[in-house]
């Protein structure tokens, strides 16, 4: 009997070979019986974005239940931090959310100016929201584009990659890097915006609206897509607000929140943009497809931001983005929570300083990590092929969710 | 005995005397032509999908081995080559090692009763058609084989999928093929094709032949709507016959892994590997055969003959891999149930009703 056979089987004592068993003249056939099969996805997998171990319990293809099993990526930057001072922690932040380290910064600076009771320039705040669009958009597009092939469609992701290009290109034009960027410094920036960027910027609103159309006939509204993902891992609306959901995940469950409005910083206030949420037109609020149908809306929202910034952008100001930054960077004693709005959703930091060069604790608190543990109750009762597409419409960076 | 058959023999008499050895080598160079095509085919295949992939996707695709890089496939080969050849230490090994020459002979063995031109003809049964449907489901065997011999959940979730879906597809696919048998009257391939001779309209997909008495002539354009219905079917089943998204459940890359083939290495991967483009070739050239004309010219009788029935038929199969490739690379994929739900609820009632169809058509104009 094949090894195999013989540890699945281990419990039906007429099959197991170790054990001397007399066999009547006529044996009476039983029921064949099933078990639940553990299945370990991960870390090494193609869809578990990273280093994520998924410990899934089925019952034939449909899942039981789900474990996940973070840590692998673990790196200690809460600890780090503490040894670090401030503006050395900048680096760090990068590698949390590498895939929008341009969003992760803005959060990180905007709560240490908070601390510090710093205003930074008007053109600094502007160059700092253009990129932290820009970065929501390359976000998305790979967010959209794992997504699509999370479910089996390996085009988008190319097309979507394309685009990032361009994004990415102005970024490194601007300040040397393509991804991990330690950009926008407290109080100012590291460089100042490249001349080319602005136009650069205009080009690539014309390519990327179009762009986002391709995608949609692609992808969004192919029939098969929309079977796969419609009515897949509905996230009850009050459970998503006390799960701590947060960003596109909240937002498809049809709750308008999203801190850029709700709470503004920066200059979000000037810009006119709506909120945009799952409806029920494909699918029901909360399912795969409205967490990426709710992303797709955010990259048109984020373009018209984008063209409001090039309408108002302070061209004339030579005002040296460094002018504000402090020569001794050291916040009075005191405490602050400050979050903004990245494209997984509310990413907060919470700063204890006790007057000295470097923070007495930083605690983030991480979007993907608590869209995550959503996963388990989303995904039981589904299949194993609908286990992965909710995983991939949750859009996790395995980099923030283990810090 | 086929005229290029005849010319082998008598060329390698020459160097045997024993007629019977004769025979016998004569035979196995014969039965080697179309592992020859394969091989070169599988070239060109994975060539075309590495580029139409590229185009496809605004990339160059592979551009550094030889000219546009069309040497990249022989590098694969030969990296593929020299690759470990590892087995799982718990697999079931006899059935490990033996399900990549299963699928391997599944895909060779339907390629025998093919009609690649009026001249060549690997065996010409009067159950042409019959046997490659079976041939073709060997495949499934492997699958399983591998799947349960890898001792690999991915793979044993991959095969069961595999046997699912082959339960699901098959009926169709074989609906289809008797909507054309029933109107050819024959499952000969061989015969099939030569009905539709005359250019295309006279191909099954138009309708069938409408020159030929007995087969109603003109009126046959009222078969139109039910073969485009066959034809629709047996596209859409060839693509799950081969595991070809939109159907690739049993390879689900984002799921499985690579499904059955996941503990598969070196050779024994590429044979499987050779073993699908093998049968997206042999899907397609049965679609051409049963609703376009086989090796017949698209123009009646300019053109055709039995070098360039050849290039025709070459050239309709291949059209056949370029959609499939096409599709490959367009669409996400199905839910293994959906697969299901697709095949039971939407294909098998549309199948019948073109058999019924085709039936009382066949009947009434004859």
């Amino acid at each position: 009997m094949p090894e195999i056979l013989e540890r699945n089987i281990h419990s039906h004592s007429l099959l197991h070979a170790s054990a001397p068993v007399h066999l009547p003249d006529r044996v009476e056939p039983k029921r064949l019986h099933t078990e639940e099969m553990v299945l370990n996805i991960g870390p090494q997998h193609p869809s578990t974005h990273g280093v994520l171990r998924l410990e899934v319990v089925l019952d034939g293809e449909v899942v039981v239940d789900v474990i996940p099993h973070i840590g692998y990526l673990h790196r200690c930057f809460e600890k780090h931090a503490e040894n670090l001072t401030y503006p050395q922690v900048l680096p760090y932040v990068d590698r949390m959310d590498y895939i929008a380290a341009m969003s992760g910064e803005h959060g990180y600076v905007t709560a240490v100016e908070r601390l510090l009771y710093i205003e930074v320039p008007e053109k600094v705040e502007y160059i700092r929201v253009l990129f932290a669009e820009l970065q929501r958009i390359a976000s998305h597009l790979i967010a959209i584009g794992t997504f699509g092939m999370d479910s089996g469609a390996f085009t988008p992701f190319l097309y979507c990659f394309r685009d990032r290009e361009t994004i990415l290109e102005m970024f490194e034009k601007t300040c040397g890097a393509r991804f991990l960027y330690n950009y926008m410094w407290v109080g100012g920036l590291s460089h100042d915006l490249h001349p080319d960027v602005l136009p650069m910027c205009r080009d690539f609103l014309k390519k990327s609206r179009a762009t986002h159309q391709e995608i949609n006939d692609l992808l969004t509204f192919n029939h098969i897509f929309v079977e796969r993902t419609a009515g897949i891992g509905v996230l009850d609306r009050e459970v998503a607000i006390n799960g701590g959901a947060s960003g596109p995940m909240l937002r498809s469950c049809g709750v308008k929140w999203d801190i850029r409005k709700d709470d503004p910083y920066s200059i979000y206030d000037r810009f006119e943009w709506e909120v945009a949420i799952g409806s029920s037109d494909r699918g029901e609020p909360g399912d795969s497809f409205n967490r990426h149908w709710v992303r797709m809306q955010e990259w048109e929202q984020s373009l018209n931001i984008i063209e409001q910034i090039l309408e108002q952008f302070p061209r004339q100001d030579a005002t040296d983005v460094q002018s504000a930054i402090p020569k001794r960077l050291k916040p009075p004693e005191g405490e602050i929570y400050s979050r903004t709005e990245t494209p997984r959703g509310e990413l907060g930091y919470y700063i204890v300083s006790n007057g000295d060069v470097k923070p007495w604790r930083v605690k983030v608190r991480s979007p993907a990590f608590s869209n995550l543990s959503l996963l388990p109750l989303l995904s039981r009762g589904y299949l194993v092929a609908d286990l992965i597409v909710i995983l991939g419409s949750i859009d996790i960076v395995l980099g923030e969710v283990d810090r | 005995m086929t005229a290029i058959y005849q010319a082998l023999y008598e060329f390698i008499s020459r160097f045997f005397s024993p007629s019977i050895i004769t025979l016998v080598v004569t035979t196995l160079v014969y039965a080697a032509i179309p592992l020859v095509f394969i091989l070169v085919y599988g070239l060109v295949a994975i060539l075309g999908e590495m580029k139409i992939s590229a185009w496809l996707q605004d990339r160059l695709g592979p551009m550094r081995t030889g000219p546009k890089g069309i040497l990249q496939p022989i590098a694969d080969i030969l990296k593929l080559l020299q690759k470990e050849d590892t087995t799982p230490r718990a697999a079931d090994r006899p059935l490990y090692r033996l399900a990549p020459w299963v699928a391997f002979i599944g895909s060779y063995a339907a390629f025998a009763a093919l009609p690649f031109s009026v001249a060549y003809i690997g065996a010409r049964l009067n159950t042409g058609i019959f046997y490659i449907l079976s041939m073709g489901s060997l495949v499934v065997v492997s699958i399983l084989l591998a799947g349960w011999g890898s001792d690999n959940k991915y793979s044993m979730i991959g095969a069961m999928r595999s046997v699912a879906q082959i339960i699901s597809y098959e009926i169709p696919v074989a609906l289809a093929v008797i909507t054309v048998v029933v109107i050819a009257g024959s499952m000969d391939l061989q015969t099939i094709t030569d009905l539709q001779a005359g250019g295309i309209n006279n191909w099954f997909l138009l309708g069938g032949p409408k020159h030929l008495e007995g087969f109603g002539g003109s009126t046959n354009f009222v078969l139109v709507p039910v073969m485009l219905v066959a034809f629709a079917i047996y596209f859409i089943g060839s693509l799950a016959e081969t595991n070809r998204v939109p159907f690739d459940v049993p390879e689900a890359e984002s799921e499985l892994v690579a499904g059955y083939h996941t503990e598969y290495s070196g050779m024994k991967f590429a044979l499987f590997f050779l073993s699908e483009y093998a049968s997206m070739f042999a899907v397609g050239s049965v679609a051409s055969i049963l609703f376009l004309g086989g090796w017949q010219s698209p123009l009646g009788d300019t053109m055709n003959g039995p070098a360039m029935g050849f290039l025709w038929f070459i050239l309709k199969g291949l059209s056949f891999v370029f959609a499939q490739i096409w599709i490959r690379w367009t669409l996400p994929r199905f839910r293994v149930d959906q697969v299901m739900r697709i095949c039971w609820k939407v294909l098998i009632p549309f199948g019948l009703t073109a058999v019924a169809a085709a039936s009382v058509i066949a009947v009434a104009i004859q």
